[in-house]
């Protein structure tokens, strides 16, 4: 078993050996990929060592210590949170070989193609076709709400491959080669004028059957563990105190007293106290995972904070008066990442608004905690034993 | 000292012990009965049940959890505290728990322990054989202490004083201890919204009493005993929310309409998740204030502010959630919810109103009132 006294060992060999100061930033990424580092908790040869994930906190402050570079993470989220653990679960071992390092690394992103315009909440419905021809398949289809398309290598995506199996039947899942001549990437622009996002339409792309994950007609089972790794992805972080949406607007409330007014006052209390709660409630969360009793706190505190960022920036938007009218910028951008507070309060206020929608709506989420956290019975259903081709739409 | 700076992180999860702790108060409460018997006690003027005290007090000795122990106490603190207050919400018990081990043994606490008179009453209340009330408005918060001119006067809306064998009186003289049955003493009782928790109006009129401190403590010990109360009470409100969701869950699986469970509905399960996501955020605010009172910490009157602005609005939907979804039967007098709807609205008023705290937030993080 290894132990956090080796793991530091090793990343002192690892320092040693590849001085970060004089060496460039992949190359260092690489040898520390290769020296098992990346995310101990996977396998030897895959970047890991198979030891303990709580372990890698070990490895990544003594990296940080010694000034060494990231793999910046938050740029390559949908890679690390999402393909890679599902590649790990499902992939071949020709398929792990040749995608892990560089999605690690960062040299490959990735993005996810599962949304379609007809399948947002009800993802099972989707309909982008995969039909087998010999060794390849040919995929036609929309998706939709894709992040990263624009720059991505690769992407993890899902077919409908079956029409006549009920819709959670009859799913394949694939990696599919974003370079491919049939795959074509639109900008979808926003409500904040920007553009996150993308548009991903699917004309006659080829995917060798070598690039599938999972079996034919399992589609949806691996999806599971996609989405699933997303949730975990999603809150964990400890977060300090104003350390969210509350802080830009506490901050102005502090700075401009000419823009007080009491009815503003007490929903600013109001929404300070919930923020600070929900801050408190994640930190709970944190400590029973530290402790090792995850709760299912988790799975409503999106939804808290959903809530609180729309309410906060709308708040916001108010306390500004006559600034509240204007907007900082609609020009066209492609931001690579959401940044909430490098902009202004009206930006905040129309990008929170997806805070609801993204990641599953807040609808859902609240039948998911009422079903899987109360047990609530669920809603009978007219839609699982009928084929996916008779649905209505 | 900066608002936004946090100089400890608190601890909330439960420990083992207050596991055990909790565990033990559940079973007793459960023993002792269910909650609708409380109504019928109620009317027949007989509230207090003297074997739930004994049992809770004497028995279990949680009535001494915040009194050392060569003070006669168990010598824990407001983390445990908080774990019975939950317990006793959970099951609307009606036990002057909160008024006599909390408020009025932190005002003892607070004053100089050394001196006798003030060491023997912490014996007393520590070992549940009598239990004293703070002779305050219970609707007044840690930030509102009166003090009465002298040993003599009127005050009504005090928690807990027709049953308590000692009234604390803070005076601008001092803090005294005056027996509730010796003379010159009037305890009228009213009729209170919360049926568990009596209300009368105290009146001194040539009554005499020992003296426990000077002007100089009477002050800071009273907002002493109002801060644990006011902090404590936000677990008391949290078993209540988690009696009320819990309840309600069960409910609306076995009621049937249109021929489904009626907690199959979306439009009665998004209610419930959203108060399960209350319930869960009034832990981590509760668990907060109960530590950091424990810690000593100056952030305690954030703390505790936070938790009472938020909690008290979260037991009353609670109740009032669980009102509505059972439907007719939520309406009447056998059933228990009528209980927790009125005590999650009584304390919601009580030891400082939601409002107040939420300004005492204010206050404390630096967000100033206009003008």
């Amino acid at each position: 078993m290894t132990d956090a006294a080796e793991l530091l060992t090793r990343t002192q060999e690892l320092l040693a050996a590849h001085p970060p100061a004089t060496t460039e930033r992949t190359d260092f990424l690489k040898a520390r990929f290769d020296a098992g580092l990346a995310w101990v908790h996977y396998p030897v040869g895959l970047g890991g060592l198979g030891a303990p994930r709580d372990l890698q906190a070990v490895v990544d402050a003594g990296l940080a210590a010694a000034g060494a570079p990231d793999n910046d993470p938050r740029r390559i989220g949908i890679g690390l949170g999402m393909a890679a653990p599902t590649i790990l679960r499902y992939g071949t071992e020709e398929q792990k070989q040749r995608l892990l390092r560089p999605l690690w690394v960062g040299e490959e992103v990735w993005c996810q193609l599962f949304s379609e315009p007809g399948a947002g909440s009800d993802l099972a419905a989707l309909g982008t076709r995969a039909v087998r021809d010999g060794d390849t398949w040919v995929v036609n289809g929309q998706k939709v709400w894709t992040s990263s398309a624009h720059l991505a290598r690769w992407a993890i995506l899902v077919t409908r491959t079956d029409p006549d199996q009920p819709k959670h039947r009859g799913m394949t899942y694939f990696v599919c080669d974003m370079t491919d001549p049939g795959v074509e990437v639109r900008p979808l622009r926003q409500i904040t004028g920007e553009a996150e996002f993308n548009e991903v339409f699917l004309s006659d792309v080829r995917i060798p059957d070598t690039m599938r994950l999972g079996e034919v007609g399992e589609g949806w089972k691996v999806a599971q563990t996609t989405l699933m790794n997303e949730r975990v992805s999603i809150g964990g972080a400890r977060i300090p105190r104003e350390g969210g949406m509350i802080g830009p607007v506490a901050t102005t409330w502090r700075e401009r007293p000419e823009l007080r007014t009491h009815a503003l006052h007490q929903r600013l209390l109001d929404l300070y106290v919930e923020a600070e709660v929900a801050r408190l409630t994640g930190e709970r969360l944190r400590q029973q995972l530290v402790a090792g009793q995850p709760g299912p706190e988790g799975s409503g505190m999106k939804l808290a904070f959903a809530r609180l960022n729309q309410e906060i920036s709308g708040l916001e938007v108010e306390l500004r008066g006559e600034e509240g009218l204007l907007y900082d910028d609609w020009t066209m951008r492609r931001p690579e990442l959401v940044d909430f507070t490098g902009r202004d309060a009206g930006y905040r206020y129309l990008r929170s608004k997806g805070n609801s929608i993204e990641g599953g709506t807040s609808e859902v989420l609240l039948n998911i905690v009422a079903e899987r956290v109360l047990g609530l019975p669920a809603e009978p259903r007219t839609d699982k034993d009928v084929a996916w081709k008779d649905l209505a739409r | 000292m900066n608002p936004l700076s946090e100089p400890r992180t608190p601890d909330l999860l439960y420990s083992e012990t207050e596991d055990d702790l909790r565990a033990a108060v559940r079973a007793l409460l459960a023993d002792l009965g269910d909650p609708s018997r409380v109504a019928v006690r109620a009317e027949e003027g007989d509230l207090y049940d003297t074997d739930l005290w004994k049992a809770l007090a004497a028995d279990m000795g949680v009535a001494g959890l915040l009194v050392p122990e060569e003070l006669g106490g168990q010598g824990a603190s407001h983390r445990e505290v908080a774990v019975v207050l939950e317990e006793l919400g959970r099951a609307v018990a009606p036990a002057p728990y909160l008024t006599s081990a909390v408020v009025a043994t932190e005002v003892l606490l607070g004053c100089d322990t050394g001196r006798a008179e003030v060491a023997h009453l912490l014996r007393e209340l520590a070992s549940g054989r009598r239990t004293a009330a703070l002779v305050g408005r219970f609707a007044a918060g840690p930030d509102d202490v009166h003090l009465w001119p002298a040993l003599d006067g009127s005050l009504a809306g005090v928690a807990d004083a027709a049953t308590a064998d000692v009234l604390l009186v803070p005076t601008a003289g001092g803090l005294y201890a005056v027996e509730r049955d010796g003379a010159g003493v009037s305890v009228v009782p009213q009729i209170p919204l919360d049926l568990t928790r009596p209300l009368a109006e105290v009146t001194l009129d040539g009554a005499t009493g020992t003296l426990l401190a000077g002007a100089d403590t009477t002050r800071a010990a009273v907002r002493r005993g109002l801060l644990a109360g006011a902090g404590l009470l936000a677990s008391e409100q949290l078993g209540l929310a988690e009696w009320c969701l819990e309840e309600t869950v069960r409910y609306t699986k076995e009621r049937h309409q249109f021929n489904r469970p009626v907690g199959s509905f979306q439009a009665l399960k998004h209610r419930m998740a959203q108060l399960w996501l209350e319930v869960v955020s009034s832990r981590a605010a509760a668990r907060n204030a109960a530590d950091t009172l424990a810690a000593g910490s100056p952030e305690s009157p954030l703390a505790v502010a936070l938790a009472q602005a938020y909690c008290g609005r979260v037991a009353v939907h609670a109740a009032e959630e669980c009102v509505q979804l059972h439907g007719g039967i939520g309406m009447t007098w056998e059933h228990p919810a009528h209980l927790y709807l009125k005590r999650a609205k009584a304390d919601s008023i009580a030891v400082g109103s939601s409002g107040a705290h939420r300004e005492a937030v204010g206050r404390l993080v630096g967000l100033p009132v206009p003008g």
